[in-house]
């Protein structure tokens, strides 16, 4: 399983998304491999991606897609992203 | 790995900001200061907000500011900014802003290991307004567990 995250450099909100999906999902006892992208590379980076997270500013940049799109509204909130990654997932 | 150090002119106590624009001057100012980067990339910061909008509050009360990793980057760098007053960025959830953080990368892979040192520090839901509401230098770096930038090696 492939979990994008995207912000629009690639490395900031991004890499800060990641890195709590991460702790998110080995809280769920789930495994997946998650990578942070700017927004510009989303197309080709989560191609074969499950699940995209990402803040509401880029839902509509990120287009039509087969993942699903997931807005995160606290990135410090371990619990609204194990939610959400739960009800995706799950 | 830790955090990019926090010398003096890297933390930014009770400033004023009119708008989001001018906050996030603040904290790229304390990054030019710190001999971090250069003013081109203040501009840059302000520039990815004009161009996705205020993506970067990702949390009730902060703002991280940042952009790529890119010739304006001298070395890594961190930047803490509190305001006076907060700023409204325009965020539909984690509006107004009290602390600002200036983030910036030389390469792409240290900005990641930085960015989860931050993370480490704000998952406690307690640190943003404990930071918002500090009235030291020394209180700010105790609370993100960063240091100086002056102690001698471990």
């Amino acid at each position: 399983m492939k979990i994008v995250t995207i912000c629009g450099a690639g490395i900031g909100t991004s890499g800060i998304l990641k890195v709590n999906a991460e702790r998110a999902l080995q809280r769920l006892g789930l495994s997946a491999t998650v990578v942070a992208a700017d927004i510009g590379s989303v197309a080709r980076v989560a191609a074969d991606a499950q699940v995209i997270l990402t803040s509401a500013e880029f839902v509509e940049a990120i287009g039509a897609t087969r993942a699903d799109v997931i807005v995160i509204e606290n990135y410090f909130d371990g619990e609204e992203l194990a939610g959400k990654l739960e009800a995706a997932l799950g | 790995m830790t955090l990019p150090a926090l010398a003096d002119r890297a933390i930014v106590l009770h400033a004023r900001a009119a708008d989001w624009r001018e906050a996030i001057k603040l904290a790229g100012d304390a990054l030019v200061d710190s001999g971090c980067t250069t003013g081109e990339y203040t501009e840059a910061m302000i520039r990815m907000v004009d161009a996705h909008g205020p993506y970067i509050v990702i949390a009730p009360g902060l703002a991280l500011a940042h952009a790529r990793p890119g010739p304006e980057v001298r070395c890594d760098g961190l930047s803490i900014v509190t305001l006076a007053e907060p700023v409204e960025f325009g965020h539909a959830h984690n509006d107004p802003v009290r602390v600002v953080i200036g983030l910036a990368g030389a390469a792409a892979d240290s900005h990641l290991a930085a960015v989860a040192e931050l993370a480490n520090a704000f998952n406690n839901p307690a640190v943003i307004p404990a930071i918002a509401e500090a009235g030291s230098r020394d209180e700010v770096r105790r609370l993100l567990g960063a240091g100086t930038g002056a102690e001698a090696p471990a």
